[in-house]
């Protein structure tokens, strides 16, 4: 008798069941989408704060001191010592490879330019370099640690003749200072050290390089004379919050916490495995983008966070009302059923298995509507997938349940205790 | 007391009291009665109303009053705008003055100068190192992100960066040994008071006073790094602005900063935006239900209405009427919880309050209203074509 009640229920009302379902749908939907956002944003606007470029940096450990002002070093080129160019593609086997979105080597050398022989800093760098570590195939450059660069032609167009150079070519970009001090144009030849080279691009940072000359690594080791040389290596990797933990010296550490430290993607420990992997360098955090990223990380996510609150406690209160209207409206149904005899349990049972049944069906449309909700989001916000956690879906369903059922309770209570003769009069 | 018809009160009296307007009073009254007869429902339907709309209120101002927040919380990463004179030209002496006078004192300007000077005496004895002269106060609060173990207080005193300490005062410990420096002759004996750390260029420099640099070298500020607030056309104007003051100088964005902040920023307001839309949807929603039920429940109140006599405009009247009072009620009290809401989320997550925008009211007023008269209105388009006698027979 039981399950025939409530399947004639379904059957019947289907048009009642329909708009509570619909309305548990949606709040789980919701519900589903902000949580799968919100548990997402943190890596997703670590990802963007990338676009800050290097929090890292890596240096010979025996480096004699820069002599800088103005984009131009006044030390020797060969002076001091230099990384090994072989070494870098190690930085793939750290611990926290993952979290490494891209490393630049730099390599500055003084060059006389043009027919007044003026001194300009002709950098080395990897554009887009195809690198291998193992079996593992992988691009990097200053394209993705220096978002922030544009190549021209010099006058705002952009145009296919005017592009990053090859990372094997003998082309350079010009900054854009310098472009127009020397009077040059993409197309172009330069005269460097007895070299010709073509001018692929000019390029615009609105910083140092605005007045230098930015070539191909292995054509300023050339320049210089000293193959596989690099002065230092700009490394972008997505960092944890520093915390109480991340500031500790690793030498005054016990085991256990040295292995949760070694462990963690903090900036500071990204930067020790950095060492351990390239011989003879010292890594240090460039503070001004990794000391602010962690405030402006934790500031969205704590928005986020009360913002999904807000949402679920929305949802949960729409499903109430749902249920509670589905439930009030069958106050006659409930006078009938005990002027017949049923007892308050029962009554009760039918209306919570109902709410159970239309909690589940509606659970598990909502958590895929919400999933596809959530990946929409991701898609045209931040142009990557937000994944939802498999073990998310118990966990939504048993909310559902437990939201439409505090949601039913009232109601169903207050159906019950109201007196047949009234309902069934249709007086209330 | 009234309610009771006509106890206590000649047909006199109760006709002088219909006389002044008979129908304004019988419509207040079936109003107010309805709200107090059923205010378990009518209670629950403000509820959700009153939730609804604190929550939209709160999404509103958050999602306003969070960009600004966010923007001050982007300032920590420093100077987005820089001058730089000219080649061979220093900067004007009061250039940093007229950059204050443009952009306001709540801006954060500072001065560098730059030389190169040679270390005398020591183990590193003529080697180059870069010298550089500020204002400690200014920098300290432009540049969060410097690591300083003490920032100089007495004259001399300098702050010496991690790499540059290595080589002109080798000994570690925090009592680091004074050193010589020269600079186109002239020599200074300096203290190093504490190391600076930021990872960048800084740290194979040495910071002096400005003051004192400029007595000792002569070289005047040949950069100003500027910190300026607000959004992205508020920038450029503050740099067109400068451009135009200081024309012997090159003003420049400092693009790194400016374009990952308007991506970041861009992402997060575009997130809150459609998490706003998601939860404002969803409360809307909430008072559909309830509203929906609330009317439906009242279709007996309807067809009696209906068998004496009621036109079809005043019975949409009498529940449009019902519905937008709620909806007021409710945006009311909405409005002032919903602000209670966000100054409360501003104080949590950003320490501090978002400021109250009453330009968001007559939106929260417009929107509960709507909804409040959707709700009502689509049960009695329903219910019109039900005859009277069918819903009072309650089938």
């Amino acid at each position: 008798m039981f399950p025939r009640i409530v399947y004639e229920s379904f059957r019947r009302q289907a048009r009642r069941k329909l708009l509570a379902g619909v309305a548990i749908t949606l709040g789980v939907a919701v519900a589903t989408a902000m949580i799968a956002v919100a548990t997402d944003i943190g890596d997703k606007i670590n990802r963007e704060l990338r676009s800050y470029g290097a929090n890292l940096v890596v240096t010979p450990q025996e480096d004699t001191l820069d002599v800088e002002v103005g984009g131009v070093n006044l030390k020797p080129p060969s002076d001091g010592a230099f990384l090994n160019e072989a070494d870098l593609p190690k930085i793939r086997g750290t611990f926290w490879h993952h979290n490494i979105v891209g490393f630049s080597p730099m390599l500055p050398v003084t060059v006389k330019v043009g027919s007044d022989a003026r001194d300009v800093t002709l950098l080395g760098t990897y554009f887009n370099k195809a690198l291998s570590f193992g079996k593992d195939d992988f691009t990097t450059g200053a394209r993705i640690t220096h978002p922030w660069w544009k190549v021209s032609c010099g006058d705002g167009r952009e145009s296919l003749n005017c592009a990053w150079p090859d990372d094997n070519s003998q082309n350079v970009l010009l900054g854009e200072r310098l472009a127009a001090k020397v009077g040059k144009r993409p197309g172009d030849t330069i005269e460097i050290s007895g070299r010709r080279l073509t001018i692929s691009g000019i390029v615009s940072t609105g910083g140092a390089e605005d007045d230098q000359i930015v070539a191909p690594l292995a054509l300023a080791q050339d320049v210089l004379g000293k193959p596989g040389a690099v002065r230092r290596v700009y490394v972008s990797a997505m960092t944890k919050p520093p915390d109480a933990l991340s500031v500790r010296d690793p030498k005054t550490m016990t085991p256990e916490v040295y292995d949760r430290w070694y462990c963690s993607p903090y900036v500071e420990s990204i930067a020790y495995q950095l060492q351990e992997v390239i011989p003879h360098s010292h890594a240090e955090q460039i503070r001004q983008v990794a000391q602010n990223e962690g405030t402006v990380l934790s500031r969205i996510k704590g928005l986020m966070l009360l913002i999904t609150f807000a949402a679920l406690f929305a949802s949960a209160l729409a499903v109430s009302a749902a249920m509670a209207t589905a439930i009030y409206e069958r106050r006659v149904e409930v006078g009938l059923m005990k002027a017949l005899g049923a007892g308050n349990l029962a009554v009760s049972a039918i209306f919570f298995a109902e709410a159970l049944l239309l909690a589940l069906v509606g659970g598990v449309a909502g958590f895929s509507a919400g999933a596809l909700l959530a990946r929409q989001i991701g898609r045209s916000i931040f142009n990557s997938r937000i994944s939802i956690e498999p073990v998310l879906f118990p966990v939504i369903i048993a909310i559902a349940v437990f939201v439409t059922f505090a949601g039913s309770a009232a109601a169903i209570r207050r159906a019950v205790k109201f007196d047949p003769v009234f309902a069934l009069r249709g007086e209330g | 007391m009234s309610s009771i018809p006509g106890a206590l009160l000649t047909p006199k009296q109760v006709a002088d009291r219909r006389v002044p307007a008979p129908h304004t009073s019988m419509f207040a009254r079936m109003l107010l009665r309805a709200a107090v007869l059923r205010r378990r429902r009518a209670a629950s339907a403000l509820l959700a109303m009153i939730v609804a709309a604190a929550v939209a209120t709160a999404m509103m101002n958050l999602y306003v009053d969070v960009q600004a927040k966010l923007r001050t919380e982007f300032r920590n990463y420093g100077a987005n705008v820089v001058i730089v004179a000219k080649e061979g030209q220093g900067l004007p002496a009061d250039a940093l003055a007229k950059v204050e006078s443009v952009l306001g004192a709540k801006t954060m300007a500072v001065p560098f100068a730059y030389a190169v000077a040679r270390i005398k005496g020591g183990q590193s004895d003529g080697q180059s190192v870069v010298v550089v002269g500020t204002d400690f106060t200014r920098a300290r609060q432009l540049n969060h992100w410097w690591k300083v173990s003490r920032w100089p207080s007495a004259p001399n005193e300098v702050l010496v960066g991690m790499r540059a300490a290595t080589v002109v005062s080798p000994k570690a410990g925090p009592n680091r040994q004074p050193f010589e420096l020269t600079f186109q002759g002239k020599a200074i004996e300096l203290a190093p008071a504490g190391m600076l750390q930021t990872g960048a260029d800084e740290d194979s420099r040495i910071y002096l006073d400005q003051s004192e640099f400029q007595n000792w070298t002569g070289v005047a500020p040949s950069t100003i790094e500027i910190a300026v607030n607000g959004t992205a056309a508020e920038v450029e104007e503050s740099i067109r602005q400068l451009a135009q003051l200081l024309p012997s100088a090159d003003v420049r964005p400092v693009r790194q900063i400016m374009e990952a902040e308007a991506n970041v920023l861009n992402k997060t307001r575009a997130t809150l935006y459609a998490s706003a839309t998601l939860v404002v949807l969803t409360s809307a929603l909430c008072v559909l239900a309830t509203l929906i039920g609330w009317v439906f429940d009242r279709r007996r109140d309807f067809a009696i209405m209906k068998a004496l006599g009621a036109s079809e405009r005043l019975i949409n009247g009498f529940f449009a009427a019902e519905a937008a009072a709620l909806g007021v009620v409710g945006a009311i009290l909405g409005f002032v919880i919903g602000i209670g809401v966000a100054a409360w989320i501003g104080r949590v997550n950003f320490h501090a309050p978002v400021v109250p925008r009453f330009s968001v009211f007559p939106y929260v007023l417009a929107g509960s209203v709507a909804v409040a008269l959707i709700s009502a209105v689509l049960p009695i388009v329903l219910l019109r074509r039900v005859q009277p006698a069918i819903i009072l027979r309650g089938e």
